[in-house]
């Protein structure tokens, strides 16, 4: 069996004595859609903050594609094929969608390169084709305050894809959403997980069901159960921390 | 196209207004204090890239602008202190401060400024080491913008205090003074100093031009992402503080050149005009003019220069109230400035005026979608 693409072994984390991350061992392979559950506080955003470098572990290793993540700095690890959306909508109020996509754009990336950049035919193409994967299509030259919270969503999910990276980590994509703008992101989910391995956080079991391919449940920093979402709801260890209120 | 209609439109009435109007309205004194408000323009400049597009705020840029300054006056000086013209020194051929202050020898770091063209190098550089040293210090730690600007606020403190401590070295808090001529021609005479006003108005607009190319570039947009969601930027893959140190340092480059003409049209340069009053005084200039608005800001630092000699002279203890009551009025009243109320106001009444050809143009994107060639996507 190919080695899975992330490798996360004994990975631990503490801020002040707290350790909101113990000890925690995970593999995502290629093309698998991962969700991470658990109560509040259980560690699942510090597991993405770990992923993509915005906090630094305390021990462990994260292994993706062969490159230790841990020493890398968040560019770079963005270079190497992560992407990460945060959980409330972070997008640029004062850019058109069109701007926020190509700044996403991977090219021109240094200073210097930003300074030189031009806009070319294969540019605008594939922002048009991100933009309208992402139900933005004729949104393209509004400014991103004015889009609405799940246009928002899309648009950081966008933003991510233009990137085209390996691995996807999602906090909350659904979270504030309607009920027509959630069923819209599940099937924008399902398209965005070609060719790609997904890790997202969500509390809502509805839409977990709708995407899982298996389910992780945290508790306290550590995995309590992992499996498929008929496993892990079966699971008497997560129904008392978790699905049982 | 990186230049709209309306942008040539403004940068042509600045151009008119400072090569042609004043020139002709003005004095050769009154023309030679306007040299010295655009002098200013320069930092402001800086600013508006710094902390109105990436929401940096240096309290500290009196110093690049009094570094650019002191470069400049250093090889004044030393052209002023041939042997013949200080014999009456004890150490005739050297600046006379250093006399006073019982030195005997040029210090190792003002040889070099013996050359003009080591000098203007300096001019720019100096700041610019400056400004890549702070701003490798702090952006790499991600230290964050309020604590940022409390820190270039100490550290142009710091300056003042080294320069005033080291009188022997620096001229002390008189500064460097009777600074007579730029290789062998006077610059004190009345044309000397409109060729001057000449050199700094024209300079102005080269780095306008320069500055608005940047904006207009994607490092400008990049710029004002981060300032609203840096980790945003950062997690698009771009070393955030690379670009924080770039736009740091293009302020300090730009700082150093207005301090250099500034010393130049006034023929001193003293630590009086680098501290932390001034380096605030020139970020309120911003501050009114509007910190979004290239030409914008120029106009606050020549409104702002100009009011302040006019109630100087009326009344000199009377400036620091009024400049006070101005900055809190702006900032209550007007945050965005005059510019803001201009586009307010203003630009949509200029607009029903222009021919259509001349109105904002659309950004890319919508001249992309509504589907014409690709030759119209080169910005």
């Amino acid at each position: 069996m190919a080695a899975p693409l992330l490798q996360i072994e004994h990975l631990s984390v503490s801020f002040e004595g707290f350790r909101a991350v113990d000890d925690l061992s995970l593999h995502i392979d290629r093309n698998e859609l991962r969700v991470i559950i658990g109560p509040n506080g259980a560690g699942k955003t510090t597991v993405l903050d770990l992923i993509c470098g915005r906090t630094r572990a305390s021990a462990g290793s994260i292994s993706f594609q062969g490159r230790e993540l841990t020493r890398l700095k968040e560019y770079q690890i963005v270079r190497a094929g992560v992407g990460r959306k945060f959980q409330t909508p972070s997008i640029y109020e004062e850019l058109t969608v069109f701007e926020s996509l190509e700044i996403s754009y991977p090219r021109g990336r240094s200073v210097w390169g930003a300074l030189a950049f031009r806009r070319d035919a294969a540019l605008i193409e594939r922002i048009e084709a991100v933009a309208s994967t992402i139900f933005l299509a004729d949104h393209l030259d509004r400014l991103g305050g004015t889009l609405s919270h799940g246009q928002k969503q899309w648009l950081e999910i966008g933003m991510l894809l233009i990137q085209d990276p390996a691995l996807l980590l999602l906090d909350e994509p659904v979270a504030g959403m309607s009920v027509s703008e959630r069923k819209k992101t599940v099937e924008l989910l399902h398209t965005v997980i070609r060719d790609r391995s997904v890790l997202v956080i969500e509390h809502d079991m509805g839409f977990v069901e709708d995407i899982a391919h298996k389910v992780t449940v945290l508790h306290q920093g550590r995995v309590l159960s992992e499996g498929s979402v008929a496993h892990v709801k079966s699971d008497l260890k997560v129904r008392e921390v978790y699905l049982g209120h | 196209m990186v230049f709209s209609r309306k942008d040539q439109l403004w940068i042509g009435i600045f151009a008119i207004l400072v090569l042609v109007v004043l020139p002709l309205a003005l004095d050769p004194f009154r023309l030679n204090l306007f040299g010295k408000y655009m002098s200013y323009g320069f930092v402001v400049i800086g600013l508006v890239l710094c902390w109105g597009d990436a929401g940096i705020l240096s309290l500290g840029q009196g110093m690049f602008f009094g570094l650019g300054g002191y470069c400049m006056a250093m090889y004044l000086k030393l052209e002023a202190s041939t042997v013949a013209a200080t014999r009456i020194q004890s150490t005739p051929g050297i600046p006379d401060f250093m006399d006073w202050s019982q030195i005997t020898a040029l210090p190792w770091f003002w040889k070099p400024f013996q050359s003009l063209t080591f000098s203007l190098f300096a001019v720019v550089v100096v700041p610019v080491l400056l400004a890549a040293v702070i701003g490798s210090a702090m952006f790499k730690r991600h230290v964050g913008n309020i604590y940022f600007a409390i820190i270039t606020q100490a550290i142009a403190a710091i300056l003042t205090i080294l320069i005033i401590g080291q009188q022997g070295f620096t001229g002390g808090v008189n500064g460097i003074t009777d600074l007579r001529s730029l290789k062998g021609w006077d610059i004190r005479p009345d044309h000397a100093k409109t060729v001057l006003y000449y050199v700094c108005a024209v300079l102005l607009i080269l780095c306008v031009l320069a500055a608005h190319m940047i904006r207009r570039s994607k490092l400008g947009r990049i710029l004002v992402a981060l300032r609203d969601r840096e980790d945003r930027v950062r997690f698009s893959g771009y070393d955030v503080a690379a670009f924080k140190i770039f736009v740091f340092c293009f302020a300090a480059g730009l700082a150093g050149i207005g301090g250099a003409l500034y010393a130049l049209q006034v023929g001193f340069m003293s630590p009086s005009v680098i501290g932390t009053v001034p380096s605030i005084e020139m970020v309120i200039y911003c501050a009114v003019g509007g910190r979004t608005s290239l030409l914008g800001a120029i106009y606050g630092a020549l409104a702002v220069g100009w009011a302040r000699t006019a109630i100087s002279e009326e009344m000199p203890q009377l400036w620091l109230f009024a400049m006070g009551s101005l900055f809190v009025l702006v900032v209550v009243a007007f945050p965005t400035g005059l510019v803001g109320f201009y586009r307010q106001h203003l630009d949509p009444l200029i607009d029903r005026l222009l021919p259509p050809s001349c109105r904002r143009t659309p950004t890319i994107a919508t001249v992309k979608v509504t589907g014409s060639g690709s030759s119209s996507v080169g910005t």
